[in-house]
Parts: C-alpha cells; sequence; structure tokens
C-alpha cells in the first residue's frame, strides 16, 4: 500500500533565459504507508531537491512527472490545495535547526502557530498540546521550555523542537531532509531513535534524506541510492547494503573509514565505477624513495597500514597544560570567564599523527587555534624544538609559522574569494621569501598542484570555480609551499561528501609517507580518525578525557565517555 | 593578479563601457578647460542680456531693451548729456562687448551677463566634478581607513574612533561645515574639498567598520594569519578585496551628494569665491532666472550633472560586479 508515488520526477533549474540545469532526471520512487524510505546520496545527487518538489517549495523550477500522495496528484493542485497539504499530511524536519526555527519567537509560540493554522485549534488548546508534543519529543522540563526562544535550547532540542512542530499536525508522511548532520554523533542517535519511535507510534511514513548510508541501516526499511539526479539503486535496505547490486552503491559503503579495519588507503568511487582517475598518477619531488609506498598501494584497499598505536619516535611538540579561558565583559566592571580548554597536555612524535576527538563545544579546535597563536592561550607550554612558542616574540614565532600550519574545516570559508589560486598560493612563499622569484615560486606552486591532484590549469582560476573537494585540496597546497613539519587539520574533511573524504585523507596519508608530516587531526567523526591517527586523544568539556594508542583506545576504551561516544558511531550496534 | 580579470569582465559589460566612456569623457572635459584649451573665453559676453537659446528663436525677448531705448526722448537740459556721450564714445573705441557686437541669440541661450550657457557649463564642470570625485574619494579614504582600523583591531582603538565618530555626528552638518570652513579661512575648490572630505567620512567609516568586523573573524584571515601575513597586509590585501563593494557604493553616493553640497556651500558663502562659477553657482542663479522664465541655464546644468552622476552610478555598479570574480562575463 503506498502513501507517496513519485513516478519520473524532473525538475529543471533556469540559470538564464537560453539555459537549464536539470537536477533529477527522471527519478522514480515510492514511500508505502506505515515504513521509513531512505533516499541516500552525495551532495549533487538531487535528493534534497527531490523531497522539496514533493513539498512543492521549489519556486521557480520546472518540475514535471507525477507525484501521487495518498491517491491524489500533489502537481495538478493549484497552489493553496498544495499548502493545506504541506504541513498537515506532509511534514518536513530540516537539516539546520538554528536557521529552521525563528529567532525572535518563543518555541511554545512556533509550534502553536501550527496548530492554530492548520488544526483550528483556540490558543489555549494549542498551548496544551504544544506541552504534550514537547513531552513526547523528549524536552526535558516543557512546562519551563515552551517560553524559551530558539537560542536558549541546545541544538539537539532545537531539532526535536522541529519534529514537535512536524508531527504537531499528525501527518501522514514526514521527511525528514538530513535531520542529524548538524548534530553531535551522541545527540545524533538520540533524534535517530526519536525519529524510530514516533514512526511506530504514529504509524506514519518517513521519509529519510541522508548521505550517511551507516545511519540508513539503523532506521529505513527501505532505501533509494541517488547519484546525479538519477536513481542508482533501490531495494529493501537489508538487500542494498549487504549485497548492493549497483557498483556506485558499493563504493559508498567502502569509501568510509570503518572502525574495525584499517586499510593503508581508502577506496574511492573511481575504483569501483572504473571512472578515470581522480588524482592522476603522480612523481614525487622528494626523490624515488619516497614513492615506493605507491607501489604496494596502488595495489588495492588490501594492505594494511603499518603504524599501530604508540607515540614511539622523537617528540617534535610537547604541549604542557595548555588552558583557554575566554573573558566576556558584562556591563562595566563584570566579567564572566568561560573555560574552554583546561590542564591539556600531549606529546606529537615526527610523522605521526594525533588524533583529536570530542563533541562540539568540547574545546578541540580551541586547542589546534592556540598552538598557531590564532588564540592567545591563557597560560601552559608548547614546546616546539624545545622553544615555548607561546611565549616567544611575536616576530620570532614568524619563523615558525612556516613549521606549524593548520587546513580548516571549511574549504569554502577559508580560501579568500577575491585571491585567484595562483594569489594564494604565491602569497605565503612571498612572505616568507621561499624562492628566488615569482617564476621560481611559480614553479614550487605548479608542482604542489599537481601533488594535491589539481591540473596545472587551476592555476589562474578562482576559488568557486572549484568543488569542496579540490578547495580542499587547494587549502593542503598552500600550507605545503611552507613545507612545515606539523600540520594541524581542523574538521578539515568533516565538510565533504563521503567519497571526496576518502580522496582528501588518502592525500593527507600518502603526503605523511612522503614528506615525513605530523599531524594533529582534529575531528568529531571517530571512525575518520581511527582511520588516520596513531594516537588518540579524546577530549570534553575542555578537558582530555583520555589518551592512547589508537588500536587500543578502539579496541578497550577505559572512560564511560569514550564508550558512550564509540557506542553512538552509526552501525556500531 | 586580480586587475586582469576583472577588466576583461569590466570590458564585457556594455554599460559599464558606454557609462566609463561618458565619464572620461567629462573628465577630459576637465583637464582640457582647467588647461585653458577650450572655452578658456567663457567669460566673454558674447550674448545679449538672458540671449535664449537659438533653436527657441528669441526676438521677442531681445527686442524688449532695444524698444526701451529708442523710446527714451532726447532730453536737452540733461546735465551729464555731453560725458555720457564721450563715455559711450570711449566705450565703443574699447571694444567692450556690448552694443552691436552682442547676438541675439546663442546655440543653448546666455545668462545674466550674456555668457555661453554651453561654455558656462563645462567650465563649471570644471569645479564641481573636481570637488565632487576629489572630496568623495577623501571623505571614502578616511572612512576606509579608520573603519578598517576600528573594525579589524576593536577594544581601544575601536572605541577611539567610535567616540571620534559620534562626536562629528552629533553636531549638525552644517555647523560642522561652518566650524571646518572658519578654521580653515579660505575659499577655494580646495578648502571645499577639505571641508567636504574631513565631514563627509562618517557614514564610510559606519559601514566599513562593520564589514571588517564581520570579515575579520572569518576562516580565510585566520588562514592568512596562520602563513604569516602582517596586519596590514591581512586588512587592505585580504579583506579589503572583500568589501570594496561598500566602498565602491558609498563613493557614487557621495560623489552625487558632495555636487550638490556645493551648491549649498556657494549659497551659505563658503563655496567658490566670486568669479569662479560652478554647477552650484549656476543653479543658484538659476532660482532667480526661472521666475522670469528663462530655464536654459538650470536645464544645461541639470542635464550635464544628471548625465555624470548616472554615468558614475552606473559605472561603479559595474565595476563592483567586475570585482567580484564570482559574477560571470
Amino acid at each position: 500500500m503506498t502513501l507517496l508515488d513519485v513516478r519520473n520526477l524532473r525538475v529543471a533549474f533556469r540559470l538564464d533565459r537560453q539555459h537549464s540545469i536539470e537536477a533529477v532526471k527522471g527519478v522514480s520512487f515510492s514511500v508505502p504507508r506505515n515504513a521509513t524510505v531512505a533516499l541516500v546520496g552525495e551532495s549533487g545527487s538531487g535528493k534534497s531537491v527531490s523531497s522539496l518538489a514533493v513539498m512543492g517549495l521549489l519556486d521557480g523550477a520546472v518540475v514535471d512527472g507525477s507525484i501521487e500522495f495518498d491517491g491524489r496528484e500533489l502537481l495538478a493542485l493549484d497552489s493553496k490545495q498544495r499548502r493545506a497539504i504541506c504541513g498537515k499530511e506532509i511534514a518536513m524536519i530540516f537539516q539546520e535547526p538554528m536557521s529552521s526555527l525563528n529567532p525572535v519567537f518563543t518555541v511554545g509560540a512556533q509550534i502553536a502557530e501550527v496548530l492554530v493554522l492548520h488544526m483550528k485549534m483556540s490558543k489555549a488548546q494549542a498551548r496544551r498540546r504544544t506541552l504534550e508534543l514537547l513531552e513526547e519529543v523528549g524536552i526535558p522540563e516543557p512546562a519551563l521550555k515552551i517560553d524559551a526562544y530558539p537560542g536558549q535550547l541546545s541544538g539537539g532540542q532545537q531539532q526535536r523542537v522541529m519534529i514537535a512542530m512536524a508531527i504537531a499536525c499528525e501527518p501522514k508522511l514526514l521527511i525528514a531532509d538530513e535531520p542529524t548532520t548538524a548534530l553531535d554523533v551522541t545527540i545524533q542517535k538520540q533524534i535517530m531513535e526519536l525519529i524510530a519511535r514516533l514512526q511506530k507510534r504514529h504509524a506514519m511514513s518517513v521519509l529519510f534524506i541522508t548521505h550517511d548510508l551507516g545511519l540508513v541501516a539503523e532506521i529505513a526499511d527501505q532505501v533509494v541510492v541517488m547519484r546525479h539526479g538519477e536513481v542508482r539503486e533501490a531495494g529493501a535496505a537489508q538487500q542494498v547494503l549487504t549485497e548492493p547490486a549497483d557498483a556506485y552503491t558499493r563504493a559508498l559503503l567502502h569509501c568510509r573509514p570503518k572502525l574495525n579495519e584499517r586499510p593503508h588507503r581508502l577506496p574511492v568511487i573511481a575504483d569501483f565505477l572504473g571512472d578515470a582517475p581522480v588524482i592522476p598518477a603522480k612523481a614525487g619531488i622528494q626523490g624515488p624513495q619516497a614513492w615506493t609506498h605507491s607501489l604496494d598501494r596502488s595495489g588495492g584497499p588490501s594492505g594494511l597500514r603499518r603504524n599501530d598505536g604508540g607515540g614511539g619516535g622523537a617528540p617534535l611538540l610537547e604541549v604542557r597544560n595548555l588552558r583557554k579561558v575566554f573573558t566576556q565583559r558584562q556591563g562595566w566592571f563584570g566579567k564572566r570567564e568561560f573555560t574552554a580548554v583546561q590542564d591539556v597536555s600531549f606529546t606529537l612524535a615526527r610523522g605521526k599523527t594525533l588524533g583529536v576527538v570530542g563533541e562540539s563545544g568540547s574545546g578541540k579546535t580551541t586547542v589546534g587555534l592556540t598552538l598557531l597563536r590564532l588564540h592567545q592561550a591563557t597560560s601552559g607550554s608548547v614546546l616546539f624544538d624545545g622553544r615555548d612558542l607561546l611565549t616567544m616574540p611575536t616576530r620570532e614565532f614568524q619563523a615558525y609559522k612556516r613549521r606549524i600550519q593548520i587546513i580548516f574545516q571549511n574549504p569554502y570559508a577559508s580560501l579568500n574569494p577575491r585571491f585567484n589560486v595562483g594569489d594564494i598560493l604565491l602569497e605565503p612563499m612571498r612572505i616568507h621569501r621561499i624562492g628566488a622569484g615569482d617564476r621560481e615560486r611559480t614553479a614550487i606552486a605548479l608542482g604542489l598542484l599537481d601533488k594535491v591532484g589539481l591540473p596545472a590549469s587551476a592555476f589562474q582560476r578562482y576559488p568557486h570555480e572549484f568543488s569542496g573537494g579540490q578547495r580542499q585540496r587547494i587549502a593542503i597546497a598552500r600550507c605545503l609551499t611552507l613545507q612545515p613539519e606539523i600540520l594541524v587539520c581542523d574538521e578539515s574533511v568533516s565538510a565533504l561528501d563521503v567519497s571526496v573524504q576518502a580522496q582528501v585523507l588518502n592525500l593527507l596519508q600518502d603526503l605523511q609517507d612522503e614528506l615525513g608530516l605530523s599531524y594533529i587531526f582534529i575531528s568529531h567523526d571517530l571512525s575518520v580518525v581511527k582511520y588516520l591517527a596513531d594516537q588518540v586523544m579524546v577530549m570534553q568539556h575542555g578537558a582530555v578525557v583520555e589518551l592512547a594508542g589508537a588500536d587500543a583506545l578502539y579496541r578497550n576504551p577505559q572512560q564511560p565517555y569514550t564508550r558512550a561516544l564509540l557506542a553512538a558511531i552509526p552501525g556500531s550496534g | 593578479m586580480m586587475a586582469h580579470g576583472a577588466w576583461r569582465r569590466l570590458r564585457a559589460d556594455r554599460v559599464a563601457m558606454v557609462s566609463l566612456a561618458v565619464v572620461m569623457a567629462f573628465l577630459l572635459m576637465v583637464v582640457l578647460s582647467a588647461s585653458g584649451l577650450i572655452v578658456a573665453d567663457w567669460e566673454d559676453e558674447v550674448g545679449v542680456n538672458y540671449a535664449p537659446p537659438s533653436f527657441v528663436g528669441g526676438a521677442t525677448v531681445a527686442a524688449a531693451p532695444e524698444a526701451a531705448r529708442q523710446a527714451l526722448p532726447d532730453n536737452p537740459f540733461d546735465p551729464l548729456a555731453d560725458d555720457l556721450a564721450q563715455l559711450r564714445a570711449q566705450a565703443g573705441e574699447g571694444g567692450t562687448p556690448g552694443g552691436a557686437a552682442r547676438r541675439a541669440t546663442l546655440p543653448f541661450g546666455g545668462d545674466k551677463w550674456g555668457h555661453d550657457v554651453i561654455k558656462k557649463t563645462i567650465k563649471g564642470g570644471e569645479t564641481s566634478i573636481v570637488i565632487g570625485l576629489v572630496a568623495a574619494l577623501l571623505a571614502v579614504s578616511l572612512g576606509t581607513l579608520f573603519g578598517a582600523l576600528s573594525g579589524y583591531w576593536g577594544g581601544v582603538v575601536d572605541d577611539f574612533f567610535n567616540w571620534f565618530y559620534s562626536i562629528f555626528t552629533a553636531i549638525p552638518s552644517v555647523l560642522m561645515i561652518l566650524a571646518v570652513a572658519a578654521v580653515l579661512q579660505q575659499k577655494g575648490v580646495l578648502t571645499i574639498v577639505l571641508i567636504l572630505g574631513l565631514t563627509g567620512w562618517t557614514g564610510p567609516y559606519r559601514l566599513i567598520r562593520a564589514e571588517y568586523l564581520k570579515h575579520k573573524a572569518r576562516e580565510y584571515v585566520l588562514a592568512a594569519d596562520a602563513i604569516g601575513a602582517s596586519h596590514w597586509r591581512k586588512m587592505f590585501g585580504h579583506i579589503f578585496p572583500n568589501v570594496s563593494h561598500v566602498a565602491l557604493v558609498q563613493m557614487s553616493i557621495l560623489v552625487v551628494g558632495f555636487i550638490k553640497a556645493e551648491v549649498i556651500l556657494s549659497f551659505l558663502g563658503f563655496g567658490v569665491p566670486v568669479g569662479v562659477v560652478s554647477w552650484g553657482s549656476m543653479l543658484n542663479e538659476a532660482q532667480n532666472e526661472l521666475i522670469l522664465g528663462r530655464w536654459w541655464q538650470l536645464t544645461a546644468a541639470a542635464v550635464a550633472m544628471a548625465l555624470l552622476v548616472t554615468a558614475f552610478s552606473l559605472f561603479t555598479d559595474a565595476l563592483r560586479d567586475a570585482l567580484d570574480p564570482k559574477v560571470k562575463a
């Protein structure tokens, strides 16, 4: 018994008078009653556009095909009839609860609005029902929180409010568009459980849109895999996830680093689809011996990594009792202190990787920024070759900036949009007087572009002309122009698609093998950290919870918080 | 660097090129008139008083004073008759631009003294355009510099500039202008430029400061810090290209505003000295002329101003787009 039947859906966006771009190219899928269907794909696959087409939220797009909901053809309805269905019978929750809630109204008022509008309730009735709903979605002390503003709630609570709003009218279909992507892994687990519970209790259908196949296994009855606006594979969740028929699905399943295995090189989409390799074969500039690894690595994803736990080797960086306190002025004389990092100590060995894991607010990013003096540390010391980076004069630290570099989370924000790639790569060399002149610097920059797998033609182009993964490669190349010894990677792959993430992780691994770089790899994603790190440091509320060799930590976590984090990873059971 | 790409994008924009051509034509006019190659003779009283434009045909208007002179009968008892006759004869020999040499109509009319309005407009443009452009450039430069320092450094620096800004904006603008004028104690184009520039930076300052506050926390600035870029470089090499559109838009608004402000200053007696013509002083004269139905001086100055201002606004708009690499050519 199908509730939603999408047939041959086509969505095209007008670019200008002549040109249009087809985002969805003839997609068909159906959502049965009382079941959860997962729509899986990477960015640009058209999964979100398809769901927005169902909701009728695509302004100015050409929507073609058929969307049948509960026996009615949605595309044949006028906009008024369409609005009556949306919000009442089909409800949607979005990715960013922070931006989907109106910050100047209380959450109670926003939920009540839906009830008054669609259920024709009185104000008093609506308030009573709102309290019930907040209770149902697991908001603690609903009587207090009903009059709270969105800004006063945590991200997880905001998403719960969004869910309460969505189920307020007892919809038949709930569309959840990446509802947990912006949330921490432990919160994600709670929200997933909540959605599953609500689906059963209200006997609704859920269309769950995600890029993460790991999540799908926990919730979906059926899976639809999309790529480039087309359906690659559809079927029962069990069958798609265990015996995928399509090469792309297989690739997606394998690209993601897993907790229980640690290949030397992550497989990428190209390995499965037989596309042209995205990273062209390249020769190292450091000499032939550096690339001996690449020979056995090209054999495929079977080779195991040689590094295992331990922080052996000479310590390059030694951090002692690092502490960072942010002070906020309150009134004229008042001050409020917030301790972002307290008493963090660790050592980093040459050529090794330290993974730093924690949820948002754990202080992991602050640690990274403090090491580079992008934030001023409150106390503690960072010894680099025996010299304290934190207390040396700015002039002296300038020389050390060459040796310790950072790659930021968001490649869309960390490259100056007004500089072309050439300027971006030449600038650090000009500042530090690397190379004899611009000619030599250009030669170095072109060599690095090649090393990170970008064509030489990229030199003249601007950051916005590149995809996220390519931009992150540019950011990596910018760091490499200075030939650093330590690279701080601050959530450097978090904003990337799974398949692109695999490529960038492989690149980072190759560069470490070749150039002997040390990484401080900061991430909220435990499986990514597990893939790259030799040692792992778990942080919570600004303090170190556990610091151990990667394999030991994952196999045998000592602290309850570490165990909770590991248990929250989708697919970990 | 990026200048090459920006020029290429600007070249592709037809509106930009037309407006640029218009602005360049005005600037060329300024240079030529300032160097005395054209309209050096604008002060010659070539036409009769308030000579109408040729295309209107001005027989009736021009004939009136002649008729009045004819109608006056000779007064045999006039004690000054001999002296006047002598003076008239001298004037005729000296070749003053009076009498028969004056034309009844001029291509676009004449003003009170019979100056050619077209030449007067070109000469007036010299003053107005220089004042508008230079003063706006000064104001935007000051505003950008203060705003950048204030937004980038924050803290005490920001407090200081905000305090400075508050004082400047707390004083009524006309009073402020009079105060600066009183301090400078001179009349002339440079004075007006300084007055307008030193009082006009507050608007750009506020906007640029806000942009710097927003941008200094962006990751690309942190990244520039990480590679060791100096503060100066971060402020003007990295952040400024990303906020330049604000300065450009402010610039085009201020140019228009300052050309008009010069009118007010002239009216208050703090403007250009007597004998120097500007679009502002022309508009000022036009107030009285309009009552008499002599519309041409007003029209000439207004059309010239509108043309320049429109072209300039369109050009800055196009320049803003061209400087943004995301906008496709």
